[in-house]
C-alpha cells in the first residue's frame, strides 16, 4: 500500500506541472495585458511609469523566465499581486478556501447519505415504490440545473416562508448554529446532482453484483439476506460507486462557484467570478489554481481508497 | 476482407448499414425514452428554426406594462421591461441551439484532430497530446470554462470558444480509442502494403470506425454545452443583455422574483426540459447504434 501512494505522488508531478503551465497560459490569452488592464482608462500614465509597472510585474522579463519565477514563487506560497489591492492573493484565497471546503465537503456527505441507502433500497425492492421514488429523484437530479435549484429554494425560502439566514457570511468556528443556518440552502442546492448520479450507480452496480455467481451461491448455502448484503454484496457493488467519486468531486466544484454566486457565499468560486468582473486576472489564476491543485489531491484520495477496497489495483499499477 | 466484416460487425455498424437511415429511425421509435427525448428535441430545434414565425411578439420590443403576470394575451407574463416572456424564452432556445452546435463543432474538430493523429501517429505525439488530455481533465470543466471566457471577455462568441476547448479533449479520448484499434487491424497494414496513402486509410477505414462513438458523444455533449451557456450567461459571461439567452433571462429574472416569480420559473424550466430531451436522446442513441457502449449505470 505505501509503494503504490508513493508511485501515486510521483506521478502527481509531471500532472501539477502541466496545470501550472495550462494556468500561466490562461492570463497570456488576454487581449492586451495585466499592466493594461492595471492602467485602465488613465491616459497620464508615462512611458517611464509603464515600464515601471512592467518591470514590477515582471513582464519585462522571456516568458519562460516570468513561467520559471512565477513557479518559484508558488513553491514559496507566493501566487501573485491583485491588481486591485496591490497586495499578495495567498492571504484571501486560502481563507476562500475554507468556505468552498465546507460547502463541497457537507454537499458530498449529503449526497452519499442519501444516496447510498436509497439506491441500495432501490436495488434490493427492485420496481418497487422505493425504486419508483429513487427513479424520479435521479431524473429531477440530473436534469435541473443546480443556479435554478438554488434560485427556486431562495425563492420559497425567503418570499413564501419568509425565512433568511443572516446575509454576511459566519465561519462555523464563531457560531456554528448561523453558519449551519447559512449552509443548509447551498448544500442542498450542490449535492442534488451527485445524490441522483451516486444513487444511479449505487443501484445499478448492486443489482449487478446481486445477480453474480457468488451471490446465488451464498444464497444457496442458505445465508440469509441481510448477511449477502453485507457480507458479499455491498463490498463490491461499491467499488465502482468509489470510483467516479474523484469525477464527481469536480462537478461539486464546479457547481460551487454558481451556488457560492447565487447565495452569497464568499468562496473561492465566489473570489474567481469577482476576479473576473473586476478583471484582477492574478486572483482568477491563483484561484484556478487552487481548483485544480485540489482536485487532482482529491482525486489522489479517491484512488488511494479506491486501492484499499480493491486489492487488486495496487498490484497493477 | 473478412477482417473488415468481422470488425464493422463488432460495433454495430454493421446492423446499421445493413438497415439504413429507416432503420436507424424505427430503432428509435422502438424505444419509448428515445421518442420522449426526440421529441423534445425536436420541440426545441422548430422553436429555434421558426422563432420568428412563432413567437407572438418580438423579443426585444416592450410593448406591454412591466412584470405582467401569465394571461392569454402573455402567456408566461412580461418581463422587468415588458417584454413578452414566452417570446423570449423561443428565441431563447436559438442561442442554446446555436451555442451547442458550434461549441461542439469546435470541440469534435480540435478534439477529433488531435485524437486522430494521436491514435495514426502513436509515439511522441501521442505521448503529448495524451499528456495534454489528461492535464485539461485535471480541471473541473465549469471552472475552466468560466475562466477562459472571463478571461477573453463576456460575449456570446467567447462563450462558444470556451465551452469548445473545454470539451475537446472528451473527444480526443473518444477517437483514439478506436483509431488506435483500426490501426492494428490486418485490413489496414494490407491496404497500406497495397499503397494505400494516410487520407484513404483514415477515410476508408478508420472514420466508419468512430462515427458511432463520435455521434453519441456529440449529442451528450450538446447538452452540457447548453447547459454551459446557461450557466455563463446567468453569471453574466455569456450571452449580454438584452440578447434574449435562458441564463441571461433568469439571472435577471431573479432581482424581481419576489413581484414575478415566472421571471425565474419558466426560462430555468427550458433549460432544463431541453438538457433532458437532449440526454435523453443521447442515451437512446447509445443504445440503438452500440450495444457494445450502453452503460451498466443506465
Amino acid at each position: 500500500m505505501g509503494r503504490y501512494i508513493v508511485h501515486r505522488l510521483i506521478l502527481l508531478v509531471p500532472t501539477l506541472l502541466g496545470i501550472s503551465v495550462l494556468v500561466f497560459v490562461l492570463l497570456r490569452l488576454l487581449p492586451g495585458n495585466v499592466v493594461d488592464v492595471f492602467v485602465g482608462h488613465e491616459a497620464v500614465v508615462s512611458q517611464a511609469q509603464r515600464q515601471a509597472l512592467y518591470h514590477r510585474f515582471g513582464l519585462d522579463a522571456p516568458i519562460s523566465v516570468q513561467y520559471l519565477r512565477w513557479l518559484a514563487g508558488i513553491g514559496h506560497g507566493d501566487l501573485g499581486l491583485s491588481l486591485r489591492t496591490g497586495q499578495p492573493v495567498m492571504r484571501d484565497i486560502l481563507d476562500r478556501l475554507a468556505v468552498t471546503a465546507e460547502l463541497t465537503v457537507l454537499s458530498a456527505c449529503l449526497a452519499w447519505l442519501i444516496a447510498i441507502p436509497l439506491g441500495v433500497l432501490a436495488a434490493v425492492r427492485r420496481s418497487g415504490g422505493v425504486d419508483l421514488a429513487a427513479h424520479m429523484i435521479a431524473l429531477i437530479g440530473l436534469t435541473v440545473p443546480s443556479f435554478w435549484l438554488a434560485t427556486l429554494l431562495l425563492l420559497v425560502t425567503s418570499v413564501y416562508l419568509r425565512w433568511q439566514p443572516s446575509p454576511i457570511w459566519v465561519s462555523p468556528f464563531e457560531s456554528p448554529g448561523t453558519n449551519a443556518q447559512q449552509m443548509i440552502l447551498p448544500v442542498l442546492s450542490l449535492s442534488a446532482a451527485l445524490t441522483a448520479g451516486v444513487m444511479r450507480m449505487m443501484r445499478s452496480s448492486l443489482l449487478d453484483v446481486l445477480g453474480a455467481e457468488y451471490v446465488r451461491t451464498a444464497r444457496a448455502k442458505g445465508l440469509a439476506g441481510a448477511a449477502i448484503l453485507a457480507r458479499h454484496a455491498l463490498r463490491n457493488a461499491a467499488i465502482p460507486v468509489i470510483t467516479v467519486q474523484g469525477i464527481q468531486v469536480g462537478y461539486l466544484l464546479g457547481g460551487a462557484v454558481v451556488i457560492e454566486q447565487v447565495y452569497g457565499l464568499p468562496g473561492l468560486g465566489w473570489e474567481i467570478l469577482n476576479g473576473i468582473y473586476q478583471r484582477d486576472y492574478p486572483l482568477v489564476q491563483a484561484g484556478v489554481l487552487c481548483v485544480a491543485v485540489g482536485f487532482v489531491l482529491v482525486n489522489l484520495l479517491v484512488d488511494v481508497v479506491y486501492a484499499y477496497v480493491d486489492p487488486r489495483i495496487r498490484y497493477d499499477g | 476482407m473478412t477482417g473488415e466484416r468481422e470488425a464493422r460487425g463488432a460495433d454495430g455498424m454493421g446492423r446499421r448499414r445493413r438497415s439504413g437511415a429507416a432503420g436507424l429511425g424505427f430503432a428509435l421509435l422502438r424505444h419509448r425514452v428515445g421518442i420522449v427525448g426526440a421529441g423534445l428535441v425536436l420541440l426545441f430545434a422548430l422553436l429555434a428554426a421558426a422563432a420568428p414565425l412563432i413567437a407572438p411578439y418580438n423579443p426585444l420590443a416592450q410593448p406591454a406594462p412591466r412584470l405582467l403576470p401569465p394571461s392569454p394575451a402573455h402567456l408566461l407574463g412580461t418581463d422587468e421591461f415588458g417584454r413578452d416572456v414566452l417570446s423570449r424564452i423561443i428565441y431563447g432556445a436559438q442561442v442554446s441551439f446555436q451555442v451547442g452546435i458550434v461549441s461542439v463543432a469546435i470541440a469534435l474538430l480540435l478534439g477529433g484532430t488531435l485524437g486522430l493523429t494521436s491514435g495514426y501517429y502513436l509515439g511522441a505525439v501521442d505521448a503529448l497530446v495524451m499528456r495534454l488530455v489528461d492535464v485539461m481533465f485535471a480541471f473541473p470543466t465549469v471552472i475552466l470554462i468560466i475562466a477562459i471566457a472571463g478571461v477573453l471577455g463576456p460575449s456570446i462568441g467567447t462563450a462558444m470558444l470556451a465551452i469548445g476547448i473545454v470539451y475537446s479533449p472528451i473527444f480526443a479520448r473518444v477517437v483514439r480509442g478506436p483509431t488506435l484499434a483500426v490501426m492494428r487491424q490486418q485490413y489496414v497494414e494490407g491496404a497500406r502494403a497495397a499503397g494505400a496513402g494516410r487520407w484513404r486509410i483514415m477515410l476508408r477505414y478508420v472514420l466508419p470506425n468512430i462515427a458511432v462513438a463520435v455521434i453519441v458523444q456529440a449529442t451528450l455533449s450538446f447538452s452540457t454545452a447548453i447547459l454551459s451557456e446557461a450557466t455563463l450567461s446567468f453569471l453574466g459571461l455569456g450571452a449580454q443583455p438584452p440578447y434574449p439567452s435562458w441564463g441571461t433571462m433568469l439571472s435577471a429574472g431573479r432581482q424581481y422574483m419576489e413581484l414575478a416569480p415566472w421571471l425565474v420559473l419558466y426560462p430555468g424550466l427550458a433549460i432544463a426540459l431541453a438538457v433532458l430531451g437532449v440526454n435523453l436522446l443521447g442515451d437512446a442513441l447509445r443504445d440503438v447504434l452500440d450495444p457494445r457502449l450502453r452503460r451498466s449505470a443506465a
